[in-house]
């Protein structure tokens, strides 16, 4: 052994530690890539295995699944139509509140409200998407379904003195229930992005307004909206995806009948519900064909959430 | 001076604002009070908007919590009988299953989603965007079918239900999660440094770990906590998969239960005292997912003063 000077191991150690051995950083890179490539692995494995599962169902059924007006799983009859209309409707329905209430609000924290409030309140609204969708069930269940038999669809209903939309029984249960709690689900979604893009609305534009003479609801409705537009779009598809794809509290609320919806009173069933009420211990088929809800749940819910991320990057960007 | 003045010829521009002006006072009135309906409307909406929380919280204390006891947090579940309809044991089994349910999701969603999150910001391609889309896509699909994917892959080859199975859904959900919460939080931080390191010899790979991933830890930790409390409300995934078990257990390969879970069973069970027993849970639940959230804000507000 021998003895190497001082001055030899700081300038082998400086050496070592200072000067790439390898090319720079070679094994990170692969411990990034392969990680990422993994991830896109176990996804690609994710969409196949549904697939796959739905599989028989597709192949034994064809489109029937998708046109079909009857969810009979006792009677090997699997058409989900009514579940996708039921699917649609909650969700529009919900966001039919959601939508201006939700806009409405951002705007209010974007311009009215003084600043030393705003952010607690908008730290308020955002906690309504922290709470879990189970309380939301919960919720809707003992507090919603109550009032809505006794108070909300009676009153509904002597509007139109019992015809449609608002015919049948009022037994709390059922797609207005579950529209009014997907409501209060969506709009923290709706509310956060809305106000996201109408933060991006040039400053200049809304004081020109202003300077200009025009009221505060001109500023509003003729300068920042219009200039929103794009973006308050995506915020809304964002709020659809959110409702669409909404499983436990709607199952909790909706009354879990697979038939076809004829009114806003009547009893339902989501795709996202049917499936969770019905998934375990399904038979074969039955299985296939609540794998077949999944494919069209995803399709859905994908293209919707793909489509509200375009627009509101375009939104966003486009302003600034 | 004023007759001078009259005898100009009419500026058109003048004219022209002449005319606005006279209009603009014409409606003055008519445009202020649908200026301040306007207003007063839309704070509706943001009074509306808020007062479901309030009414969520209240609902949840005053009908859940009487029931939130020592016994009620410690003790295992107890099936009711007619006879007896008040003995209903506890959710410890629940809040025990919660833990390790989450905990080993997020065992494996946090250094997958950090590692994913390094890759994306620091990565230029259109391999990279395609894998950025598709994980933000995936922050909005349906948690429930992650549930399918678990039971598909987990269960089916375990034979059994299991906590690991709800493991493997959760930490899919979280994944995305903290994905897109770390390549925001390591994009914030300045080129400057990652220079600064890179001019000093260092390499890629040790700038990125001991310079900008340290400055990006907070929020990173806030996406973590932002996750994790999603991932500890969900019940739809784990619905079929983690077999809802009774038992104390801390094996995660065994059938276990989770805090939503319980909440959605008691919610539909048969007794008045399983019923109140459902607020309790969702009140325990819902003190955790707020705590989480704002300890995460309180984080990331911690940053922004640091950063300014």
């Amino acid at each position: 052994m021998t003895v190497q000077s001082s001055s030899e191991l700081i300038e082998r150690s400086l050496v070592r530690g200072m000067m790439p051995r390898t090319k720079p950083g070679r094994s990170y890179n692969y411990v990034l890539r392969g990680v990422a490539l993994l991830f896109t692995a176990v996804l690609a494995l994710f969409v196949w295995s549904v697939l796959h599962q739905s599989w028989p169902a597709w192949s034994t059924y064809g489109l029937h699944i998708i046109t079909g007006n009857n969810w009979a799983p006792a009677a090997n009859d699997f058409g989900a139509l009514p579940l996708i209309l039921a699917t649609v409707l909650t969700a529009g329905v919900a966001l039919l509140f959601a939508v201006p209430i939700g806009i409405g609000t951002a705007l209010t924290l974007n311009f009215l409200v003084p600043r030393r409030l705003a952010g607690p309140l908008t730290t308020t609204v955002e906690l309504l998407a922290a709470v879990p969708s189970v309380v939301y069930g919960l919720w809707g269940l003992n507090v919603i379904v109550p009032w809505m038999s006794t108070t909300a669809q009676p009153w509904l209903a002597s509007i139109t003195n019992g015809g449609w939309p608002f015919s049948g029984n009022a037994i709390g249960l059922g797609i207005a229930t579950a529209s009014v709690v997907l409501a209060v689900m969506v709009l923290p979604t709706i509310v956060a992005i809305s106000r996201d893009v109408i933060g991006t609305v040039p400053r200049d534009l809304v004081e020109g307004a202003l300077s200009l003479g025009a009221t505060r609801s001109q500023v509003l409705t003729r300068v920042v909206i219009p200039n929103a537009k794009v973006g308050l779009l995506g915020a809304v598809s964002l709020g659809a995806g959110r409702a669409l794809g909404e499983t436990i509290a709607v199952a909790m609320v909706i009354g879990s009948s697979p038939s076809m919806p004829h009114s806003l009173f009547s009893l339902g069933s989501t795709l996202a519900s049917t499936i969770a009420t019905q998934y375990t211990d399904a038979p074969q088929m039955h299985m296939a064909a609540l794998g077949a809800l999944a494919v069209i749940l995803m399709v859905m819910t994908a293209s919707v959430n793909a489509l509200a991320r375009a627009l509101v990057n375009r939104g966003t960007k486009g302003a600034s | 001076m004023t007759d001078l003045l009259a005898q100009l010829p009419q500026d058109p521009m003048l004219e022209r604002r002449r005319l606005v002006q006279a209009t603009a006072a014409k409606t003055q009135r008519s445009r202020a009070t649908r200026s301040s309906l306007f207003t007063t409307l839309i704070s509706a909406c943001l009074a509306l908007a808020v007062v479901p929380l309030f009414l969520v919280i209240a609902a949840l204390i005053v009908r859940g919590g009487k029931v939130i006891t020592w016994t009620f947090l410690t003790q295992a579940p107890l099936q009711p009988t007619i006879f007896d309809q008040e003995t209903i044991g506890g959710v410890g089994n629940a809040i025990l299953g919660s833990l390790v349910v989450d905990g080993v999701a997020a065992l494996v969603a946090v250094p997958v989603g950090i590692v994913l999150g390094l890759y994306l910001a620091e990565t230029e391609s259109r391999w990279a965007n395609a894998l950025r889309s598709v994980t933000e896509i995936m922050t909005g699909l349906p948690s429930i079918l992650l549930g399918i994917f678990a039971f598909i892959y987990v269960v089916t080859n375990m034979h059994t239900y299991s906590g690991l199975a709800a493991s493997v859904a959760l930490a899919m959900l979280m994944t995305p999660v903290i994905t897109k919460a770390a390549e925001t939080a390591l994009r914030a931080v300045p080129r400057t440094l990652t220079e600064a390191g890179l001019a000093l010899g260092a390499r890629q790979s040790k700038v990125s770990l001991k310079v900008v991933l340290p400055v990006a830890a907070p929020g990173i930790i806030t996406g973590v906590l932002l996750a994790l409390a999603r991932a500890i409300g969900e019940t739809a995934p784990l619905l079929f998969v983690i077999g809802a078990s009774i038992r104390y257990d801390w094996n995660p390969l065994h059938a276990m239960s989770a805090l939503p879970l319980m909440t959605y069973q008691y919610s539909s069970a048969a007794y008045d005292s399983q019923h109140t027993a459902a607020w309790g849970v969702g009140l325990i639940l819902v003190i955790i997912v707020l705590l989480l959230n704002i300890s995460a804000r309180l984080i990331s507000a911690y940053m922004r003063r640091e950063r300014h």
